[in-house]
Order: structure tokens, then sequence, then C-alpha cells
């Protein structure tokens, strides 16, 4: 029988994966938003686990309304990446450091 | 069969993921995480959110995903430099990894056994809509978040525009307002010439 | 009643603002007329306010005028509180400024400043009057600082002489150490009786006889004492007793009018009525008597002798004063307020006299004030001769005269104290007594008898004063003469103050004088075979043998004992004392809290070490900001971990 803690635990793992995305393509702008996305993904997943598990439709309207946000999120992530690149010809992490304190 | 599912789309989402942390090719990164979104809307079927499944798929792969392959690919990222420094980071962050899925193993396992209110409920019968409840909820209760919702989205289309857009500096462009307010002086100059006289 | 009252205020106040903004428009005998006008309207209503009180038409007044503020619970206010002593005082200070408003018209005749001086003048019987009229401590102080200001303004009055700002910066200085104590005196009495108003504090003086404080650890001082001591050191910054009275004799810089108004007979009085003004406080302390005793006598005694070597004869007045301000600390350091009071009167007649002669003089020697190159002017000025010998005569307490009966009154009633320290004052009070009766006629055997020595040309124009300048001489000679007999059986053993003075029966030394009779005729039999009066003639017979019968003699004494001659004539070094020891001591203390307190501690340590700090702290911080995305994405999953280890092991 697969109960809440299952999805729960598949919800931690994706969680934890995306995380260790963000570590390990730390040059790769798009990859950070990718993992970004995942573990925007893991939070919906608990959302609508525990919103079956207890009955309760809001979870899933929270969901859509990350959902909403989520999509609003990366198009100007993506944007803001166009205009960066169009203006230094790279995305390389390395190199934006011109809000250094 | 239900376990069966779980398990199959279950390892699917993570070993997607994983293509999603590791590829080198950002491409395939995108493709990987396509297979993650499709994956997990199977899942949530199995929890029976109908209507999320079918918007993650239609939004997220339809649209979001489209728009990540577009800019990966017409920004062109060079791969090598991409993944330099790939592994020197990696002791770190899998030590924070670590710490994060042992404290969220402590919490879904520690605290969710003593929890009898988690037993799953009973299988919705075949008239029930998914979409129906959640479409009672949000133009009931949350009609007000949905609106702002919607600003969000709104706000979100007119940035990106606006941050993407750019004037050419050779662009031709028709000012009305200008050309409304033209007088005749502006453009006609009368000169009076005597007339020609012979030589 | 309210409404006279501040009449009596304001009349001098309006007449003042006029005189003094308005004086190129109301013109010399514009602001002269006016500010008579106030003063006389002050003076008219005062007397009738007193003859009210003595005859018992009017009831004392003791009510707020105007609130100013209530603060936490204090009360601060406006007020008056009217009673026979204040009465008293009023009528005395506007009679003496009356006449001195007079007596300027001719002395300050010729001088530019004229409308600004009358402007001065009655601002300072308006700041007089609040303080005498105050029924609470904060109009008390306004009074007591107004009219250590107006002083200030009069004695700089020729602000083109470099003495005359010395002088007056010496004078405001040397206060501020009395106000000082004075304000911590005021202090101390809200701090113990949580009020400011005279009657409360009266009535709530008994409750804290009990109390102590230990200033330094391990010694405790009674309440009562330590607020008497503080607000009798303002008594002494102000009536110029030991050590705080170097400024009097320098204030002499100012115009003569002034020093007789302000600086003989009304305001270094001030102390003196505010001492009586408290009585029911210092009853609750002998120690604070003891010391008021004892300063007073030093001051009687010493600053007396300082009069037998002074040339200048506004100095020989001005000391004068000092030793007689010393006679009123003593009769209140032995609980004989009343005599004090009455000393005070007495006085604030015959030494405005004094001063005013010595004025008429000065305007007829054309401004020579060095009583050696004078002589003989008896027969130039003979209504100046004959006022400033009454004038004399009452201040050496010759029998008959005001200055006699308020003087042995004071000596018997030290005579009567027990309280420690009262034999002393009783042996300083009594060879004052021939002091006081040798400097004074010294000066006036100097001035007006023996050979004349001034020059051709000043012996040449030498004339009587004019009228304006007589007049005064002539109708303060009067009192100075019959007040004392007039007044001094209700006044010492009568009930002429009323309640507003307090003597706890066990110290009341002035019924003790009282006991073998009590009306002047008794006292003037018994005063001529009292020592007082035979010092006092040796006084008079000392001086007549040293500087008229044989005046080669004194410069061969002041030889013979020429080290008492060198510590008399530098004024018992007190001004060396001051400008070569205390000055740079206090100097040295100022740099050095400047030094470290202010320039080390709150600029370099608090103002710029803070800022240093901050500088230090983002510079730190900044390397934090490194720009890098992965950086703050680090950071931001780490605290992500925190948070949920928190959560965690908060359960």
């Amino acid at each position: 029988m697969i109960g809440v803690a299952h999805y729960l635990t598949l919800a931690g793992l994706l969680f934890a994966l995306s995380v260790a995305g963000i570590f390990l393509n730390r040059k790769n702008v798009i990859i950070l938003l990718m993992c970004i996305e995942l573990m925007l993904l893991a939070v919906n997943f608990n959302f609508i686990t525990l919103s079956r598990f207890l009955g309760d439709a809001a979870g899933q309207v929270f969901v859509f309304f990350i959902l909403t946000v989520a999509a609003a999120e990366s198009a100007i992530g993506l944007a803001i990446l166009v205009v960066l690149f169009r203006s230094r010809r790279s995305i390389n992490v390395e190199e934006l450091d011109s809000m250094k304190g | 069969m239900e376990a069966v599912i779980f398990y199959f789309f279950g390892a699917a989402l993570i070993a997607s993921a994983i293509g999603v942390v590791t590829s080198r090719n950002p491409v395939h990164s995108a493709m990987f995480l396509v297979l993650a979104f499709v994956t997990s809307a199977f899942l949530w079927m199995l929890l029976e959110a109908e209507f999320l499944a079918i918007v993650l798929v239609l939004v997220y792969v339809g649209a979001v995903m489209v728009l990540f392959l577009f800019v990966v690919m017409m920004l062109d990222v060079k791969v090598e430099q991409a993944r330099a420094g790939f592994t020197r980071y990696a002791p770190l962050g899998i030590a924070v990894v670590m710490i994060i899925v042992a404290q969220l193993g402590y919490v879904v396992w520690a605290r969710t056994q003593e929890m009898n209110f988690l037993q799953a409920p009973p299988r919705a019968d075949a008239g029930f809509s998914n979409t129906e409840l959640l479409g009672s909820q949000l133009y009931t209760d949350y009609a007000y978040p949905f609106e702002l919702a919607a600003v969000i989205l709104l706000v979100a289309i007119v940035a990106a525009i606006a941050l993407t857009m750019r004037k050419r500096p050779g662009l031709k462009v028709q000012d009305v307002a200008r050309q409304v307010q033209v007088r005749r002086e502006d453009r006609v100059r009368l000169v009076s010439m005597d007339a020609e006289k012979g030589e | 009643m309210q409404q006279v009252l501040l009449t009596i205020v304001l009349a001098p106040l309006v007449a003042s603002v006029v005189a003094g903004l308005f004086g190129a428009y109301v013109g010399r005998k514009g602001a002269h007329w006016l500010t008579i006008l106030g003063v006389a309207v002050s003076f008219v209503l005062s007397t009738w306010v007193l003859r009210g009180l003595l005859v018992g038409d009017l009831a004392p007044f003791n009510d707020t005028v105007y609130t100013w503020g209530i603060s936490d619970g204090v009360h601060m206010a406006v007020g008056f509180l009217v009673d026979r002593l204040s009465a008293t005082m009023m009528v005395v200070v506007t009679f003496v400024s009356l006449m001195v408003h007079i007596y300027t018209i001719g002395y300050m005749h010729d001088d530019p400043g004229y409308q600004r001086f009358f402007s001065y003048i009655s601002l300072f019987t308006f700041s007089m009057l609040m303080l005498v009229m105050a029924n609470n401590f904060l109009q008390l102080f306004f009074g007591w600082e107004a009219v250590g200001l107006v002083s200030y303004l009069l004695i700089g009055f020729w602000f083109t002489r470099p003495t005359a700002i010395h002088a007056n910066l010496k004078a405001f200085l040397v206060n501020r150490v009395g106000d000082f104590g004075f304000l911590l005196g005021i202090a101390a009495v809200l701090f113990y009786t949580g009020t400011l108003d005279y009657a409360e504090v009266f009535a709530a003086a008994p409750a804290i006889a009990g109390e102590t404080i230990e200033i330094f650890s391990g010694r405790p001082w009674a309440a009562p004492t330590l607020i008497c001591l503080l607000l009798f050191v303002g008594a002494m910054g102000k009536s110029a007793q030991v050590p705080l009275h170097v400024w009097l004799p320098d204030s002499m810089e100012g115009p003569t009018p002034i020093s007789a108004l302000i600086h003989a007979a009304t305001m270094v009085t001030a102390g003196i009525f505010m001492v009586a003004r408290m009585s029911p406080l210092f009853e609750l302390s002998p120690t604070a008597l003891s010391v008021v005793l004892v300063i007073g006598a030093t001051t009687a005694l010493f600053m007396g002798l300082l009069g037998l070597v002074q040339n200048d004869i506004k100095r020989v007045v001005a000391y004068s004063t000092l030793s007689q301000l010393g006679y009123m600390t003593v009769a209140l350091g032995a609980s004989a307020y009343a005599a004090g009071i009455f000393h005070l009167g007495t006085h604030a007649f015959f030494k405005a006299l004094l001063f005013l002669a010595a004025g008429s003089v000065i305007i007829g020697m054309h401004h020579e004030q060095d009583i050696r190159r004078m002589g003989g002017l008896r027969r130039y000025m003979p209504i100046t001769y004959w006022t400033a010998l009454l004038g004399s005569l009452a201040l050496i307490g010759f029998p008959g005269f005001s200055g006699f009966f308020s003087k042995d009154a004071i000596i018997e009633a030290v005579h009567a104290s027990t309280i420690p320290g009262a034999g002393y004052a009783h042996a300083c009070v009594l060879i004052g007594v021939f002091v006081t009766a040798l400097y004074t006629f010294r000066m006036f055997f100097l001035v007006f008898h023996g050979s004349e020595r001034m020059d051709e040309h000043v012996r040449a124009h030498l004339k009587e004063s004019s009228l304006v300048v007589t007049a005064p001489l002539v109708l303060l000679a009067i009192p100075s003469v019959v007040i004392g007999w007039m007044a001094m059986e209700p006044v010492l053993f009568g009930q002429y103050f009323g309640q507003a003075l307090m003597v706890s029966s066990e110290r009341d030394v002035l019924a003790a004088v009282g006991s073998h009779g009590t009306d002047p005729a008794y006292f003037l039999v018994h005063g001529l075979t009292a020592p007082p009066f035979l010092l006092a003639m040796a006084g008079v017979f000392v001086a007549w043998w040293l500087y008229l019968y044989r005046p080669a003699m004194a410069p061969a004494i002041a030889e013979r004992f020429r080290w008492i001659q060198g510590i008399l004539v530098n004024k018992y070094y007190f001004d060396e004392v001051n400008e070569k020891a205390l000055a740079p001591a206090v100097r040295a203390l100022g740099q050095g809290l400047w030094r470290f307190g202010d320039q080390r501690l709150i600029d370099g340590a608090i103002v710029n070490g803070s800022a240093r700090f901050i500088g230090w702290l983002s510079g730190v911080i900044r390397r934090l900001q490194s720009g890098y995305l992965y950086h703050y994405a680090f950071a931001m999953i780490l605290g992500l971990a925190g948070m949920l280890g928190w959560l965690l092991m908060k359960g």
C-alpha cells in the first residue's frame, strides 16, 4: 500500500536532487533555473499529496497559484537571461560579479 | 497495481531529475526536465489531481519548457565552459544535500508514523470531477487571489516584453502626435521671387 | 489685590522696556520721567500694601497668578507671597530705587547711555520685586538670576573701560559659583518635598528633618543641613560673604547710583532676605546656622579691616557694605532673623545715603575718587556734608540713629546665642564696631575735614551738587535717622513680621534680648553704657587722632606694621589665590575634561568611533557580498537547512 510517506519521500528526494543540482551546476544559469523549477515541482508534490490525504482541496488551489507564479518567474528569468546575454555575450556566472559589495 | 505505477513512475522521476542535474548539455537537461514533469503528471493523476496534472503537462511542458528550450538553443551556451568546476564544489554540495535529506527523512518517517489521519481516503467514484471541485473553490473562496494571479501573469508578460524588446538605432517609426502637430510654417517656405529677367 | 501686585511688578518693567527699546523716541526726558513714574507707582502701591498689612485691612496674599507649566506633578508658576516681610522689602526696594532714579538725573547728566541706564535700573527694580514677592523657588530663582544679570549689565555700564568689563565678568563668574549651590539647593528642596511652593515646602519641612543623605559614603548628612547649606552658598554669592565676596569691591566700577541701589541697598541683601524667608528650613538645622554665623562674623570683621586701607572713596563704602552684610548674616545665624531684616532695612537707607553722598562728592571733584586728594569739602558742599555725617553716624551705630538699634540688636542677639561659634561671632562683631567707626570716620575726616589736598583747578570749580542730587540725600537721611527709633520695638520684639519668620523657641535670642525691656528709650540708655557704644566712640576718636590731629602718625604706623598693611592692601590675597590657584586649577580641569571627555571619549570613541566601527563592520560584511549568484544560492540553502534544523530541534 502506497502511503503518504512514500509520496513525501519521493518529493523530498526530488527536492534534495534539485538542491544538489544548484550546487553542481553553479556556472550555468539556465540549469539553475531548471533546478528551481524542479524544486517547485517537489513542493507542489507535497501540496498535492497532503491535499489528497487530508481531503482538502485548498492544497490543490495553492499548487495552482504556485504554477502561475512559477510560470511568471521563469518567463521573467529567461527574459533577463536574454538581455544579459545580449549585453555581455555570455551567461557565465563567473563573470557576473558587478554587484560585488 | 497502484504500487507498481508509483514505483515505476517514481523511479522514472528520480532518474530524470538526476539527468537534469548531471547532463552535460543544457538541451538534454531541458529534455530530462520535460520527462520529469510528465512523470510527475502521472503521479499526480494517481493522487486524484487530474486537473493539475493536465495543467502541468499543458502549461509546463507545452509552454514553459518550450521557452526554456528556445532560450537554450538561442543562447548557444558552450558546454565545456558551463561544466567547468563541476566537481570542485561537489563534496560540499553533497554534504549539504545529505543534511537536508536526513532532515526531511526524519520529518517524514519520525513524524508521519504516529499520525493516523494520514491513511489514504477511499477513491472517489467515477462521476467525481476534480476540475469542478477546483473551479468551485477558485471562483468562490479564492476569487480574489485568483485575480491577483492573473495580474501577476499580466505583469510578467509586460515585464518580459519590456526586458527583451529593443529599439534598433536605424528603425523608422511613425509618431502620430508629431504628425498631427505639424503646422504649415514648419514645412512650407514661401519665397517671393522676381520674374525671370531676360539676360 | 492681585491687580495691585501685578501693577507693582509690571510698572517698572513696562517703563524699562519702553525706555530701553524706544529710548531714541522718548528721548532723555521721556526716559527718566517714564521710569520714575513707573517706580513711583510701585512705591506708592507698595506703601499702600504695607500699610494695609500693618493696619489689618489686607490679609497676607499667597496665590498663583500664572501657571507656567506642570511637569510630573511639579507646579511651575508665577505667584506672589506678600506678607509683612516681603511688603517691607518691597517698600525698601522701591523707595531706594525711586531715590536713585531721581539722583541719576543729576549724576548721569552728561552720559550718552542715559536712556539705557534708566532702562536697566527699572529692569532691576522689576527683577528685585519679582524676587522678594515670589511664592515659589522657581520665581525666586528667576528674580535671583535677573538681578544678577542687571548687576552684570550695570557694572559693565561703561563697557569701553577694560576694568569695568573685568569687574562685571568677575561679578558674574563669582555669582555663578553661588548660583550653582543655590540651584542645587532648590533641586534638593524639590527632591525632598516634591514641590517648589514656599508654603508647601515649609509645611513639609518638619517631615524631612529626620532624613539623611550620604554624599560621601559613611558620612550621613541631615537633609535640612544639606538644603540650607546649599541655599546659603547661593546667599554667599549674592550677598558677598567670604569667600565669595571678591566681586563686590570690584563692582564699584559701575556708576555710583548703581553702587548705591544694587551693590549696597537691595540686590546684595537678596541673600539675607532669602535666608530669612527660608527661616522654617534653617531652623531645622543648627549646623547650617552655625556655618552662617561663622561666615557672617568673619565677613563682618575682616572685610571691615580692609576698609581701613582703601583710598578710593567708593571702595571704602563697598567694604563697609561687605562688613554690614556680615552683620546681617550673623543675625541670621543667631536666629535673630528679625534683627537681620531690620538691619537690612536701616542699612539700605544709610548705605544708599552714603553712596549717594560719595557720588555727590565725586561729581563735585570731577570724578576724582581718591580720598587722599580730597579734604575740607565741608565748606563747599554743606548739604552733602551734613547728610553724609548723618549716614556715617547711622553706620557706626551712634545711639539714637537707625544703625544703632539694628546693630545693637544683632550684637545682643549674638551675645545671647548659644549655638557653636557664637563666642567667636560675638568677638568679631564687637571688634567690628570699632573698625567700622574707624574706617567710616577716617573717610569722613579725610574727605570733609583737614587740609584741602585737591589741585587748584578742581578747587575752583567745587560747588554743591544740584537739587536732583541733594534731594534724595535729604530724603534718605530722614529714615536713616528716625527709622530705627520708630520701628525697633515692633520689628524686633513685637509681632511685626507675624508668621513670615519662624524661630524655634530654644533659639529665640531676640526674646532673651528683650527680656529686660523693649522700648527704644531703654535701649538708648542701655546702649550708652554698653561696650559697642564705647568701642564706636573709640573708633571715632582714633580716626580723629590719626587723620586730623596727627596726620603724620598714620603713615608711621603703616610703616611699622608693614606686613599687616601688605595683607590688608592685598585683600588677604583672595584675588591672588583665585587667579593663581583656583582659576588655573579649574581651567586645567576643564581642559582635561575637554581633552579626555570631549575629544577622546565623545568625539573620539562615541562619534567617530561608531562611524569607524560601522566602516569596519561593513568592510567585513562586504566580503560576503561577492556578487556571485551561487554564493547567494549557497547561503540561501544553508539558511534553509539551518532553519529546518532549528524547527526540528524545537519539536
